[in-house]
């Protein structure tokens, strides 16, 4: 009997939430489980939130996860962590990437954009395993920006149920010869870094 | 790729599974969640593909092909079968002689669309028979189904899907290859099948009822509907992807999963109702197959447990069935609301969007802030008639520049209705480039016939932007990538007879603002075409702009181009460097009055 699992990424329009979900679903087939994932998109190409749901099990129904199921979230911007964080059941696992980009309505001055403190409080009525990451950071150093979901599937990979070599095959499937290797080096750093930074209960 | 599984949406799956079905025409035109569908079919360069004008001409185009034996495909959001209505109708009457599936993607909870309409009542009114998958595994199953049932009982075949089929992915084991039965489609001389006159269309009437008569013989064998038992306290009858979740809130019930949704399976459904105490409809949206079980005169309860609005998922499954005593109150779990007080954000207009420039204009000229944050209904200066595309999202802050949005093409007609009933404010009516091919084209003939002294927006970002990017006419692309003929705005508008055409520069404020002053103030009717690239098919982005912190005073003014790229943060406006268009825009520098914006 294969481990269950429910993930949830959440991010904004156009930092790749949807590649990342697709290739977490490519990887768990290939590793003999049964996937469904959706996506939630807002009616435009950028910009807005966005929430991509992957189920792993034996047999999966629903594509959609239950309120309060969520296993592993996975959030490539930090407020659009604690939007989702009524997702998360009882002591999930939380990664963040630290990364802050105000909507609208904060950089009009109408809203404040919440403080480490108050997000980290909406995830903690579930869970204290919150892991926070400057991907962004890191993926600069390591020279291309746009690998920072891979990275952020790095991060994941740390705590899914599937083998090192599937993550590379579908990983090498997805992203063409240009970009393929930046990409697995995204991934391995990622990984790597997880093992790092963790919010204890203060 | 034969017999591997595969990680495939619900549109990927039915784009492959007609491949393999041997469709040879396919025709659509671009509406979420139904779009990828003929983008995926366009990759198969042995059959041929279109992006219709519109969904009618699709299904026009899908029954000639079908009269020639060919096996066609016409695809679509719901919505767009209102504007296909006509046809598919016509389509019923006369029937088909290659198989015609017609897909209908449905979107519950309105994720993209302007209503939440259930298309299964079409299967009814156009007496055609109906599947519904409920996975991607059964949108591939079931496609060859579709097209051997449309040849065998001579009708279209309506499908139906909704966003969490079509857009969802699931485990497809893709098993079956390519055969095409007709390779030499010809059409053969049968008035009376294809010329609806009169004396011919109420024989054919006769025919299409004896088909439904023969279908729902058909549909109490079809294997594809499925009984599933369990403990017989509760029946379930589901269809599409609320099956999923009926599964999940009641693994120990019995099921009938319902594939074919029209005509209903009686016989089946009677000995699935007598053998179970209890039995219960899940279905989203309407009470279609509530109400027609209903009709069969077996008792039944659905919608009065289930919500009619919106989209169904397990929980809202699970807690309804609590509420009705269906599962013991023990189920219930904790679950938290969400957390208060964040900031929402909604979809925009993305960095270097040619739509930027003209609602701003058009928000300052009709001094649209003002009358949006006005407490009480005001009388807009500038009454703007909005359309569907990416330009909608004008309706928000801080642009507020719509009035109106209701399908597409209604803004132009809306534009001059208003104008003929007498309002005293200048109307203006906003459309884009692929929405006005669409059904924009016919508003205009009708306003300058009629002689309205309305002003129309033509945003020409040459795509179709918010669904992903489809050509049109306009583009000069077809949907196989192929050059081709360009519809050129400007000599259609002439040609219709419009005198007073401007083409502006989308990114060039001054002249949008003198433009659109000079056609509103003229008693005469306008078009202005506002010509700019969409900033998502622009690769090369060069010099991202920057603010001088020395010559920046936080007048704010950048702030309301609504830019996603122009941010603010512990009271100093930036430009965030990675999300700015660069030299494509320029947009915030010629607003600037401090000129503290620079490459």
């Amino acid at each position: 009997m294969k481990k269950s699992m429910d993930i949830l990424i959440t991010g904004v329009g156009g930092q790749g939430v949807v590649l990342a979900s697709d290739i977490i679903g490519e990887t768990a087939i290939a590793a003999g489980y049964d996937v469904k994932k959706t996506d939630t998109l807002g009616m435009a190409q950028r910009g807005g939130s966005v929430v991509s749901h992957i189920r792993l099990a034996e047999k999966v129904w629903s594509p959609l996860i239950k309120e309060g199921q969520v296993d592993l979230m996975l959030a490539f911007e930090k407020l659009e962590a604690a939007r989702w964080s009524h997702y998360l059941k009882k002591d999930a696992v939380v990664i963040i990437n630290k990364y802050e980009q105000p909507p609208p309505s904060v950089s009009l001055g109408k809203e404040k954009y919440p403080s480490d403190d108050e997000l980290v409080a909406a995830l903690k009525r579930r869970t204290d395993k919150i892991y926070l990451i400057d991907g962004n950071q890191k993926v600069k150093d390591l020279g291309n920006v746009r690998t920072l979901n891979i990275f952020m599937l790095g991060c994941f990979a740390a705590f899914a149920p599937l083998d090192d070599k599937f993550w590379r095959e579908s990983i090498s499937q997805r992203l063409p010869e240009p970009i393929r290797e930046i990409n697995l080096k995204a991934f391995a750093l990622g990984r790597k870094e997880i093992e790092g930074v963790r919010i204890g209960t203060n | 790729m034969e017999n591997t599984l595969q990680l495939l949406s619900g549109n990927e799956a039915l784009a492959l599974g007609a491949y393999h079905a041997g469709v040879q025409v396919a025709c659509a035109y671009p509406g979420t969640p139904s779009t990828e569908i003929l983008e995926n079919l366009a990759r198969f360069k042995d059959i041929y593909a279109e992006w219709s004008t519109n969904e009618k001409v699709a299904m026009e185009v899908g029954m000639g092909a079908s009269y020639t034996g060919a096996r066609t495909m016409v695809s679509m959001k719901m919505v767009g079968l209102n504007v296909a209505a006509d046809p598919f109708m016509a389509a019923s009457i006369t029937g088909v002689i290659g198989g015609l599936v017609v897909i209908s993607a449905d979107d519950p909870q309105i994720h993209s669309s302007q209503n939440e309409q259930d298309n299964r009542h079409y299967a009814r009114l156009a007496k055609v028979p109906m599947l519904e998958p409920s996975d991607s595994q059964d949108v591939y199953d079931l496609m060859n189904y579709a097209f051997d049932i449309s040849e065998e009982f001579d009708t279209p075949v309506l499908f139906r899907t909704t966003t969490r089929i079509a857009h969802s992915k699931s485990v497809v084991n893709a098993d079956k290859i390519r055969v095409v039965k007709n390779l030499q489609p010809a059409f053969l001389y049968n008035p009376q099948k294809y010329i609806m006159l009169p004396v011919n269309a109420l024989p054919r009437h006769t025919k299409v009822e004896e088909r439904m008569i023969k279908l729902a013989r058909y549909c109490e064998t079809f294997p594809m509907n499925q009984v599933i038992w369990n403990k017989k306290k509760i029946g379930i009858v589901t269809s599409g992807v609320a099956y999923q979740y009926a599964r999940e809130a009641f693994p120990e019930a019995s099921f009938l999963k319902l594939a074919m949704t029209w005509p209903l399976p009686q016989k089946m459904i009677k000995s699935f109702a007598a053998k179970v105490e209890n039995l219960i409809v899940i279905e989203e949206l309407d009470p279609f197959l509530q109400d027609n079980i209903k009709a069969m005169g077996i008792k039944v309860s659905g919608k009065e447990i289930f919500p009619i609005v919106g989209e169904l998922n397990t929980r809202i499954v699970t807690e309804s069935s609590i509420g009705a005593g269906l599962i013991p109150e023990s189920e219930k779990s904790v679950v938290l609301p969400p957390a208060e007080g964040l900031p929402k954000r909604p979809p925009l207009l993305c960095p270097g969007c040619p739509h930027t420039g003209i609602y701003y204009t058009l928000n300052t000229v009709g001094q649209r802030t003002k009358l949006a944050e006005s407490s009480t209904p005001q009388e807009p200066k500038l009454i703007i008639t909005g359309d569907i595309g990416c330009y909608t999202l004008g309706a928000y802050p801080p642009h507020n520049v719509l009035d109106t949005t209701a399908c597409m093409g209604a803004g132009i007609g809306q534009a001059l209705g208003m104008e003929k009933a007498g309002v005293k404010s200048k109307v203006v009516a906003v459309i884009g480039d692929s929405t006005f091919m669409h059904s924009g084209i016919t508003g205009l003939v009708n306003a300058v016939y009629n002689q309205g002294h309305i002003t129309i927006l033509i945003l020409d970002n040459h795509t179709t932007a918010m669904t992903g990017h489809q050509e049109h006419p306009g583009t000069g692309v077809s949907a196989q990538g192929k050059e081709t003929y360009t519809v050129d705005i400007e000599s259609l508008c002439k040609g219709i007879g419009v005198k007073d055409l401007k083409v502006i520069n989308a990114f060039d404020l001054k002249a949008l603002r003198t433009g659109l002053r000079d056609s509103i103030d003229k008693d005469e009717l306008s078009v202005i075409i506002v010509r700019g690239a969409c900033a998502v098919q622009v690769k090369k982005r060069q010099n991202p702009r920057k603010i001088d912190v020395e010559k920046c005073t936080q007048c704010g003014i950048c702030l309301k181009l609504g830019c996603p790229a122009i941010q603010s943060a512990n009271g100093q406006v930036f430009i965030e460097p990675t999300l700015c268009a660069g030299d494509i825009c320029g947009l915030c520098e010629q607003l600037c009055p401090q000129k503290a914006i620079s490459a």
